[in-house]
């Protein structure tokens, strides 16, 4: 008997001892995650912390006038953001202009009227290619996109308007290649993968019987499309071209080979120009001198300010369509 | 009439949709027709056996090659780990928790944000506090680009897993660490390994975080304290020179960097079809 007895105490001493195992390890595993999802806020409060610490040297020494004044100057050491922003902002309202209508138009083809066989292919294609380094466009921009656009587009547009009023000075100057125009057109070509692919999956969520009930009204396709999925879909489909221009205004590579580098905002847009990331990647390991590196990082800071915005707005649109799907 | 004026207009709207696929998709293949084209012209083996070559010369890409693999090979072995814990604490322990939320949006965020930003926060950081510019720098900023994609698929493949299975081993005693590591990562292994794959992906064209972390080298090198060669920036440096060579060789690069991105993508994509029929 005191015997089963001691055995019993024994064995609940164990087990006392095995769960207390358990929850220390298990508090240990928790703790663990936590600071590791921690750490995630804690890279990106990095990266604003750096960046407002980088760049208080050039804010201190212009003050407001650096985000107004386009002056580039490293030797008298006089810097502003403003042709920077200006071509950024260009560059990703002309890649938008394009690759707005296009991707959405491909994402209709893709869930309205492809033949069901080539639907995964040209979908898979699409993505995989929404995955192909930067540095691919940028090459094949400079080397082949910047001469062909020399050749034809450039010399086209310049004739074509060159009696237009307004327009003139918008399509003036030599054909260069290189400049604000075939950078937006590269960055268009970048950018219409991740447009397309999103799109796509948010056309494919809206539920199938509000399709066939309007088919079978008698809609045509185009009518479904415009008057059904679109309004159904409308504020995801502003996020994903948010967060394509999220894309667009942070690109570096692409934008870089293409853009010309010039500090100077000029009406024409066949001009050589540049942007934040261009300037950034063309000028920071050559940047002598602490105001130079600092207003360099002030760019970023800009940049990312101006991104965050951007992305926030994009994530918020896209998380309001996923709440009204109930998931 | 009515009829005949609908039909007409859907006929131009989806013949507009029609064009604009075939439009993009003709860029599309036109790129990669021509890296293909420009790129196998100067494919051989001597360019992986090669260093990089001094203006005028010929030469390989080797330096850049092993450079590239150690540094991005080293930041997924820094950057997965800590976001699968990451994602893991999202979808386990703090699924309906505050933290969770916040962490999700930063990280959507960090995800698309510029990676040249991220070149400059690792600069302030770690090149300016070491006084140089080094491979570590360079690993730590690849690092945290593949961060936030592996905290995000991670999160996404462990909420898939149903919910019945990890009740199944709570029922028979197990506590929840040990149910997560061996039921829940088990059944997410295909999804967690899949964004492993597009983490790599992603991070092997990455050019602008090593602009001015990793810098370059025209010498073979694998000290992390030094600067490190690696073949996006030798292809930026090598396509914005006069020399043809160099040239030439930027452009096999690039292809390169696209055969490893393409099959790393099409690996993760053929795996996470698997994950799914199951």
């Amino acid at each position: 008997m005191t015997d089963i007895a001691a055995g019993e105490g024994a064995q609940s001493d164990g087990r006392q001892a095995s769960l207390r195992r358990f929850a220390l390890s298990d508090a240990a595993f928790r703790n663990t995650t936590r600071a590791a999802a921690l750490l995630v806020l804690l890279s990106l409060a990095g990266v604003a912390v750096s960046l407002v610490n980088g760049s208080l040297l050039a804010f201190s020494t212009f003050g407001f006038e650096f985000l107004v004044s386009e002056s580039w100057n490293p030797v008298k050491e006089k810097f502003g953001a403003l042709a920077p922003i200006y071509g950024t902002v260009a560059t990703s309202l002309i890649a938008m202009l394009i690759a707005v209508p296009v991707g959405v138009g491909i994402a209709i083809f893709l869930t309205e009227l492809c033949p069901r066989p080539l639907r995964r292919p040209i979908g898979i294609a699409v993505e995989l290619l929404a995955g192909i380094p930067s540095i691919i466009y940028g090459i094949w921009g400079l080397f082949v996109f910047a001469p062909f656009l020399q050749r034809t587009l450039q010399p086209f547009l310049i004739s074509t308007f060159s009696h237009v009023p307004g327009l003139s000075s918008l399509f003036a100057g030599p054909p260069y290649g290189i400049g604000i125009l075939t950078a937006g057109l590269i960055l268009a070509i970048m950018v219409l993968p991740f447009i397309t692919s999103i799109c796509r999956d948010v056309f494919a969520s809206v539920p199938p019987v509000l399709k066939e009930s309007a088919y079978g009204l008698g809609l045509t396709t185009w009518e479904v499309t415009s008057r059904v999925v679109l309004p159904y879909t409308r504020v995801a489909v502003v996020g994903a071209v948010m967060l394509a221009l999220g894309r667009a205004l942070g690109e570096t590579m692409a934008v870089t080979f293409v853009i010309g580098n010039a500090h100077r905002i000029t009406a024409s847009i066949l001009a050589p120009g540049t942007t934040i990331s261009a300037a950034i990647a063309n000028e920071f390991t050559e940047a002598t001198g602490d105001l130079y590196t600092s207003s360099l990082i002030a760019l970023g800071l800009v940049l990312f300010v101006i991104t965050f915005i951007v992305l926030a707005i994009a994530r918020l649109m896209l998380a309001r369509l996923r709440t009204k799907a109930g998931r | 009439m009515l009829y005949a004026r609908r039909r007409l207009r859907n006929t131009i709207m989806m013949g507009l949709c029609v064009a604009a696929a075939g439009f993009g998709l003709l860029w599309l293949l036109v790129i990669l027709g021509e890296l293909v084209w420009k790129g196998t012209a100067g494919l051989s083996i001597s360019v992986f056996t090669e260093m990089t070559p001094p203006p005028g010369d010929a030469g390989g890409l080797l330096n850049p090659i092993v450079g590239s693999l150690l540094m991005t090979g080293l930041a997924v072995l820094i950057g997965a780990p800590v976001g699968v814990l990451a994602g893991t604490y999202m979808a386990e322990y703090g699924r309906h928790t505050r933290l969770t939320g916040v962490v999700r949006f930063i990280n959507d965020i960090l995800l698309s944000a510029p990676s040249i930003i991220v070149g400059l926060f690792v600069y302030e950081v770690l090149v300016v506090t070491m006084g140089h510019f080094s491979g570590i720098a360079g690993v730590m900023a690849l690092a945290l680009i593949v961060l936030p994609v592996v905290v995000r698929t991670t999160e996404d493949m462990l909420l898939l897993v149903p919910d019945a299975l990890r009740e199944a081993g709570t029922a028979i005693g197990a506590p929840r660490w040990v149910v997560i590591r061996h039921v829940a990562y088990r059944a997410a292994r295909a999804g967690i390994t899949t964004g492993v794959l597009l983490a790599i992906a992603r991070i092997s064209g990455e050019t602008a975080p090593l602009l001015f972390t990793a810098l370059n080298n025209q010498f073979f090198s694998v000290n992390l304290g030094a600067p490190i060669a690696s073949l996006p920036v030798t292809i930026f440096q090598f396509a914005l020179s006069p020399y043809e060579e160099w040239q030439q060789l930027a452009w096999t690069g690039a292809l390169i960097i696209t055969f490893a991105v393409l099959a790393l993508s099409i690996v993760a994509r053929v795996l996470a079809g698997r994950g799914e029929s199951r």
